[in-house]
């Protein structure tokens, strides 16, 4: 009676799948051949049974490569998916995987660890949620690991798993995986970043990637990594204003007009208030229309088609957003720039910027440059390939956008050379600029004089917070006896 | 459109939203777009996607299906009843070298047949329509160039396509900037995997063609692959013998090139379940991709979907 019960029980499970009550969570895993990045994503793929026989069988009739010790196929070779690179045993670009367990399905963006690794990094750190950093735990904190987490940190992403991989070869030593962890958890927090999991894995053998590791790390109690993906959180767009860019206008009959996008902010139900940007008109939501329903609300990350309550001009490119938190209109912004082509980019040139569904003309005007080594940014005039800076933006026609601080969806955008039409720039922006504003504008006791010892105002002035007021500042550099005399003429 | 089907899970919901978002933004970017219609599992969600992302409004481009003249017959039976349901505009083209040189899959081999009915069928079909963009149902965990591929794929005008060489693709704001000639191939489905395909056919009621479904049919077994032979056009080589087994197919194609498995899933529900336990991939009944190592990076090279 009980064996009934249970093969009952399991025919069940079997034919109602587990369902993903989540979104899928992308993340992106950085780190070089030589940590064992491809053995981490095959065991991965592996162990969550993403891999099927037929492709590891595909692997063994290239047989330049043999099964290793374990039995296992040649992870590099399965995920190397480009002749070229199976040619050269590089990996060239940006490649989407995707496995799933029963609590949730997971999107990896796998970034070579070596060649133009910014420009394949902010890509697949673009849409991330969570970063997994790998280092060799004979080798640890490398500048390669502090460079990947600066760039990941830039992108938006704010959780990170350190895995400290090759921990076997180290005779699972605790101490060297706690020094390796409390020195990037230190490096973490100057980039703001408190979210950080360490876990001491050997990918090859499959210690604490999918199962856990007990057995050889019995000091270790924390979770495998699957687990930690399977919980980790997903930015929300939903609890800042509304925001809707508008895709196309649908007017199917004289009788229909809605305006259909895919909210990238907040929510919206009908009677909401609503303005349109940049025109400024105002309206009132009278319906969502989807294929299934009318329904009663929306919120970020829905594709729907709004109809308005009165007729008001609406084309693609223009926004929608909520009537009391709308977004920054302006012509002139600070954005922080990847540099994605061969071709620097150059003040003075003018491209396209596409962001959500708008394009429009722009300016730009290249203000630092960011040393990946040190981590300071330094004055610059140009942005070459894969390099990361501030620059100002000056639009012809009215621009809006948050900072993407707050919105990812509608605070990035895309550069593209109106001469080859390759997108040539990654932004985001940090917030609008009105120049008029600024050094000459008057006002009383609004400014403040600071006088510093020049190694001190170097290191100020080298900080991310700087870099993105640079122009707000104007500086000298004087003696200290003249500061002294400036000051004294002051009040 | 019933009031009373339950809300996705949010795994779909995303997807779906994702999907419908490069729908309507290829269809205002570009001029003359055009959806790829295969008749298979993947176009069945393609194309209610489709419907989905323009309602109220008609679907605004049409549907162009390569018939190859050796696709089973039940998806040539079932690609017209859809059309007829949901007032498609769609555009079938069969390339005329196929009956003036008799190219068949049996006379010429896969390889060479693959390119002329589909590849070489595919970009005169684009060049007819002077199509600047295509939507495809390709998803990137189907084979391993595939995970490289844009979600807006740039083609030149001879429908070249160049990984090492592709446009950088951050966040979900994609450049449709072209010039004349050129094109983009547009994959809604890129971050779908099979079981969410099966997972959103079943929670939608998307209508496939029956041969997804286990049923007794007749079957030859031929290279390792269990091929249909219900069809006058199979000749059967010395040795083989008809038997009925219980089948279904995992993907469709050509049906001298597309082996059956043997299933007993007859619903989506058991369909679900199989894949779950799976140990195979879904392109393995694909004789086209097993011809030598890099075979789909290269026919994706040449205009190859």
């Amino acid at each position: 009676m009980t064996a009934n019960i249970e093969a009952t029980v399991q025919a069940a499970e079997a034919a109602q799948p587990a369902t993903r009550n989540a979104r899928p969570l992308r993340l992106i895993t950085c780190g070089s051949v030589d940590d064992g990045k491809s053995t981490l994503i095959g065991r991965l793929l592996w162990d969550t049974k993403a891999v099927k026989e037929d492709q590891a069988d595909a692997l063994a009739r290239d047989n330049r490569h043999q099964q290793n010790d374990l039995g296992l196929p040649d992870f590099a070779l399965l995920l190397d998916g480009l002749q070229a690179e199976r040619e050269q045993g590089i990996t060239i670009d940006v490649a989407y995987r995707y496995f799933s367990t029963d609590r949730r399905s997971f999107i990896v963006a796998d970034t070579p660890g070596h060649e133009q690794y910014t420009r394949n990094m902010a890509t697949g750190a673009s849409t991330a949620d969570l970063a997994v950093l790998l280092v060799d735990a004979r080798a640890g904190i490398l500048e390669q690991t502090r460079r990947h987490a600066t760039i990941a940190t830039l992108m938006g992403i704010r959780q990170f798993v350190l895995a400290v991989n090759k921990i076997d070869l180290i005779d699972y030593d605790e101490a060297v995986f706690n020094q390796i962890s409390a020195e990037f958890r230190q490096f973490a927090l100057s980039l703001g970043v408190t979210d950080v999991t360490a876990i001491p894995m050997s990918a090859l053998l499959g210690e604490n990637v999918v199962h856990p590791g007990t057995a050889s790390m019995p000091w270790y109690s924390g979770p495998p990594l699957v687990e930690v993906l399977e919980l980790a959180t997903q930015r929300t767009a939903q609890t800042v204003g509304f925001r809707l860019p508008v895709q196309r206008v649908s007017r199917p009959d004289e009788s229909f007009r809605g305006y259909q996008g895919t909210v990238a902010g907040g929510s919206v139900k009908p009677g909401d208030s609503i303005v349109v940007l940049p025109a400024g008109s105002v309206a009132n939501v009278k319906q969502i229309v989807t294929f299934d329903l009318v329904r009663n609300a929306a919120v970020a990350g829905d594709a729907i088609t709004l109809v308005l309550d009165r007729h008001v001009d609406i084309a693609r490119g223009d926004m929608i957003a909520s009537i009391d938190a709308a977004p920054a209109l302006g012509r002139a912004f600070e954005a922080k720039l990847v540099a994605l082509s061969a071709d620097a980019i150059t003040t003075g040139k003018r491209y396209w910027l596409k962001s959500s569904s708008r394009r429009q003309r722009v300016r730009v005007e290249p203000k630092t440059r960011l040393a990946l080594k040190t981590g300071q940014w330094d004055g610059a005039d140009s942005l070459p390939l894969n390099s990361i800076g501030t620059v100002h933006l000056d639009f012809d026609e009215a621009a809006m956008f948050d900072p993407y601080e707050t919105n990812r969806n509608t605070g990035a955008f895309i550069l593209i050379d109106p001469d080859t039409n390759n997108t040539v720039a990654g932004g985001m922006i940090v917030e609008r600029t009105t120049r008029v504003d600024g050094i000459d504008a008057g006002g009383e006791r609004d400014h403040v004089l600071l006088s510093l010892p020049e190694d001190l105002a170097d290191r100020l002035m080298a900080s991310e917070a700087f870099a993105d007021l640079r122009d707000h500042v104007e500086i000298r550099r004087v003696s200290g006896a003249r500061a002294a005399a400036v000051l004294k003429d002051v009040d | 459109m019933s009031e009373t089907k339950p809300p996705l899970d949010p795994n779909l919901k995303a997807l779906e939203s994702e999907a419908i978002h490069i729908f309507r933004e290829v269809a205002a970017e570009f001029e003359r777009p055009v959806m790829l219609y295969s008749v298979g599992k993947d176009s069945s969600v393609l194309l209610h996607l489709a419907r989905k992302a323009f309602y109220p409004g008609r679907i605004p481009f049409p549907l162009l299906h390569i018939d190859t003249g050796w696709k089973f017959r039940e998806m040539i039976a079932f690609r017209d009843r859809m059309a007829a349901e949901f007032d498609l505009d769609l555009v079938t083209y069969t390339n005329p070298r196929g009956k003036l040189e008799g190219v068949t899959p049996f006379t010429h081999g896969s390889s060479v047949y693959t390119n002329i009915m589909k590849t070489e069928a595919l970009r005169q079909a684009l060049d007819a329509g002077q199509y600047d963009a295509a939507f495809g149902g390709a998803r990137r965990d189907e084979e391993a160039s595939r995970a490289k591929e844009r979600i807006y794929s740039f083609r030149t005008p001879d429908h070249r396509w160049d990984p090492r060489n592709q446009r950088p693709e951050l966040w979900s704001i994609y450049n449709g900037q072209i010039r004349k000639g050129e094109s983009v191939r547009a994959f809604p489905l890129s971050n779908w995997t099979e079981v969410d395909i099966w997972r959103y056919i079943q929670a939608e009621s998307i209508p496939i063609v029956p041969l997804y479904f286990a049923a007794q049919r007749p079957v030859v077994e031929r290279d390792g692959m269990l091929v249909l032979a219900e069809d006058e056009r199979l000749e059967l080589l010395p040795g083989e013998v008809k038997r009925t087994e219980t089948i279904r197919f995992r993907t469709l194609g050509c049906f001298p090139l597309t082996g059956a498995i043997r299933s007993t899933a007859t619903t989506l529900d058991d369909i679900i379940g199989e894949l779950e336990t799976a140990t195979v991939s879904e392109r393995q009944g694909r004789a086209i991709d097993r011809d030598e190592a890099g075979s789909m990076e290269k026919k994706k090279r040449e205009g190859y979907f």
